[in-house]
């Protein structure tokens, strides 16, 4: 797979609007995989021969891998890097597999030992709002390589539950990615739906899919996420379907469907309260300079 | 190419000296007629000279213009968050502003290509649409100022589509511009709106001067207790008047040098202010959030008063279908919003500290083996010669970045990838569902 240093500039009539950058966040928990129903090494192999189909589609496309471990983040591969090491190339593995897997490895073992050293409460979920933050910015790096660049596109493959207490740097990586422009496409392996990312692939323009035959993994990505944006408007892939954009109050985490806001800091409150358990702002009463001082001691969740 | 070629032949003698392909390369631009050669253009329209500067040791070079931006781009951060202190801000988030469009005979000079309404009108479609996408609760209306009359062109809402289209209609410039006239009758409307808004104007004013029917140091101090916070974008020159009432009523104001520091002062307007803390009554508002209709249904829809098919929502309390969110339902009056829309305020609440800049000295200790990589993008932070460029670093995690990054970061993501990376760092921030 010899490719050329990062990023020439191409003259125009070789990118073609069908040319593409995809961003693959890979979801590595280890407390997720130890009990999914398909093994982590079937995830991969299903997971590397869709990349490579896709470096196969289009000679210029680019793929880039980030993992999503569950105490930290990093790339693992790019497509458009000279490879570190050519010798792994061993004739039984491509040189783009097995540098993967070596990052890969490395990025795992990392991620373990960050374990031990932090106590986790309530752990199951992994740093997703980490790992598409990190995306977003290469894609910005690319978009200032000039007028002329692969369309960029990000692929969630999640299987962790959400983890509510990434909500707001969710929601603010899936607001950034709809100015750029960058759909986020979903594919969840867990057991459960995921309303980040159904939130995430209808507010960008993605595609959402809970595959119901894991072991035909590799069918669904090629079918569903293998396609281009351009091409995309020719086949029929999966609609969204029941995205629940209801909030949830934040006294019982119940999902409402009328609720009072706090005006000051939005908090979302189920029936009539006197006083904003977030702000600490009284309802109804003009607020005295008094008031915002007392504020400011009570424990906010900033600090 | 071919035209070119075609020319080359063509025109016969004197075409094929290198000092006459310039001209050819004139004759290519369509609707060039003035007459200049492009080396003749060099020197009257784009002034290279300007573009250079000199260094340290004397040589020229061409302006750094990365650095420019991101300096300027640094006074603007640290303006805005010396303001705050570690607490968590308070901001005015749900927003009732009225934007006033003078047109009154200064606005049709031609300073501003083509001409200050054109360029102002240009602009303020894209105020609009960044305010709403910044402050999906908030609501805005537009004043027109001509002839010494104020009128209102489009009344309080939350769709940007009326406004715009109202914009784009045909926008006269006459007569005389009156200040007075403009505060009066935004603070009549301004009046109206519920206890929990925070009252703003903001004026484009072009005139030098103001033609008002009484006192106008009257109407500021009403402003001023109805807690109206204006502030005021002149477009000529500094007038006293208008420094006066930003001072009294607590807003800001400042004059555009050209057309892109106008779009600079005009976007700075965009996020929510601090928020003077007794200028608003804290409430709660009863807001619903209605699902998504089945696909399928057909029914009649409240806003345009005709049978749809699909889409739309339905308000759970009266059931009325409404196209779009945020809006108000017109039946029973609820304010309907989904919950992205409340997202979409929540960096404001919660926003990332300034990164600070990393000291060469620092970059160059060999110890400092960790970072030769922006964290977000990966793009090298090294000049050929292995001599470290200038990066910033999240004072929480520590992790650099570049200066593009650090610009994309707390411009448009508002999140730090190395703090959200991290689960040792994580902080505990507003949880939901």
């Amino acid at each position: 797979m010899g490719r050329s240093a990062v990023m020439a500039p191409v003259p125009s009539k070789l990118y073609s609007d069908d040319v593409s950058l995809l961003v693959v966040l890979l979801d590595t928990n280890p407390f997720f995989w130890s009990t999914a129903s398909l093994p982590f090494s079937k995830f991969l192999s299903h997971v590397l021969a869709f990349l490579n189909s896709i470096l196969l589609i289009n000679q210029l496309n680019q793929v880039v891998v980030i993992a999503t471990g569950c105490n930290s983040c990093n790339f693992i591969f790019d497509s458009s890097s000279v490879p570190a090491n050519p010798n792994l190339e061993n004739g039984r593995m491509p040189a783009l597999c097995s540098n993967l897997l070596q990052k890969l490895e490395e990025f795992v073992t990392g991620d373990e030992k960050l374990s031990k050293e932090v106590l986790a409460a309530g752990i199951g979920s992994s740093l997703l709002s980490g790992s598409l933050s990190m995306a977003l910015c290469y894609i910005q790096r690319v978009f200032r390589t000039g007028p002329l660049h692969p369309q960029p596109r990000i692929l969630c493959l999640q299987g962790s539950p959400d983890g509510p207490e990434q909500y707001v740097a969710v929601m603010n990586a899936i607001f950034s990615a709809q100015r750029s422009m960058v759909p986020i496409d979903s594919c969840v392996i867990g057991a459960q739906h995921s309303a980040f990312l159904q939130q995430a692939s209808y507010i960008t323009g993605g595609v959402y899919l809970k595959p119901q035959q894991l072991d035909g993994l590799f069918q669904y990505l090629s079918t569903v996420f293998a396609t281009d944006l351009h091409s995309r408007r020719f086949l029929q892939l999966p609609k969204p379907a029941g995205v629940d954009f209801r909030a949830s109050c934040f006294c019982h985490k119940n999902t409402i469907d009328m609720g009072y806001i706090c005006s000051v800091c939005l908090s979302i409150f189920c029936k009539h309260h006197k006083k904003c358990s977030t702000c600490g702002s009284v309802f109804g009463q003009a607020q005295s300079d008094g008031n915002s001082a007392t504020d400011r001691k009570r424990k906010t969740p900033e600090t | 190419m071919n035209d070119m070629e075609h020319r080359k032949t063509n025109d016969g003698e004197g075409r094929r000296l290198d000092g006459e392909e310039e001209e050819e390369e004139e004759d290519e631009d369509e609707g060039n007629g003035r007459g200049l050669d492009a080396w003749e253009r060099a020197y009257a329209d784009e002034r290279s000279w300007e573009s250079l500067q000199e260094d340290e040791s004397g040589l020229l070079r061409p302006i750094d213009n990365k650095t420019i931006y991101h300096a300027q781009y640094r006074r603007r951060i640290r303006s805005l968050y010396s303001s705050t202190t570690t607490a968590r801000i308070q901001k005015g988030l749900i927003r009732y502003l009225y934007i006033v469009v003078d047109l009154s005979r200064a606005a049709s000079e031609m300073d501003f290509k083509p001409s200050r309404m054109a360029v102002v009108a240009k602009h303020i479609e894209a105020f609009i649409r960044e305010f709403f996408d910044q402050n999906p609760l908030s609501q805005i209306g537009l004043v027109t100022i001509k002839d010494g009359l104020a009128q209102c062109l489009t009344d309080l809402g939350g769709s940007p589509d009326s406004h715009v289209k109202a914009l784009m209609g045909k926008l006269e410039c006459s007569g005389d511009s009156s200040l007075q006239n403009a505060l009066d009758l935004v603070h009549g409307y301004l009046n109206q709106i519920p206890s929990y808004g925070h009252r703003e104007v903001l004026i484009l004013y072009s005139a030098l001067s103001t033609c008002d029917p009484g006192d106008i140091m009257e109407t500021i101090q009403e402003c001023k207790k109805s807690k109206i916070r204006c502030s005021v974008i002149g477009l000529s020159a500094e007038i006293f008047i208008c420094r006066h009432l930003c001072q009294e009523t607590g807003g800001s104001y400042s004059v555009a040098l050209d057309e892109s520091h106008f779009k600079e002062l005009l976007l700075e307007h965009a996020p929510p202010p601090p928020a003077i803390a007794e200028f608003a009554i804290a409430n709660l508002i009863k807001m619903g959030f209605p699902q998504r209709a089945a696909e399928g249904v057909i029914s009649i829809c409240s806003c345009h008063k005709e049978a749809k098919v699909g889409g739309g929502y339905t308000c759970p309390r009266c059931k009325a279908r409404v196209c779009e969110l945020p809006t108000e339902c017109r039946i029973c009056g609820l304010t309907l919003v989904s919950s992205p829309h409340l997202a979409r305020s929540y960096h404001h609440l919660f926003p990332i500290p300034p990164f600070d800049e990393v000291s060469l000295s620092l970059l160059n200790n060999p110890h400092q083996r960790s970072s030769r990589a922006c964290f977000g993008c990966q793009e090298s932070l090294l000049i050929p010669g292995n001599k470290p460029t200038l990066c910033v670093a999240c004072p929480k995690c520590k992790q650099h970045f570049c200066l593009d990054c650090d610009i994309y970061i707390h411009e448009s993501l508002h999140n730090c990838p190395g703090c959200e990376s991290f689960r040792h760092s994580k902080i505990v921030s507003v949880t939901e569902e």
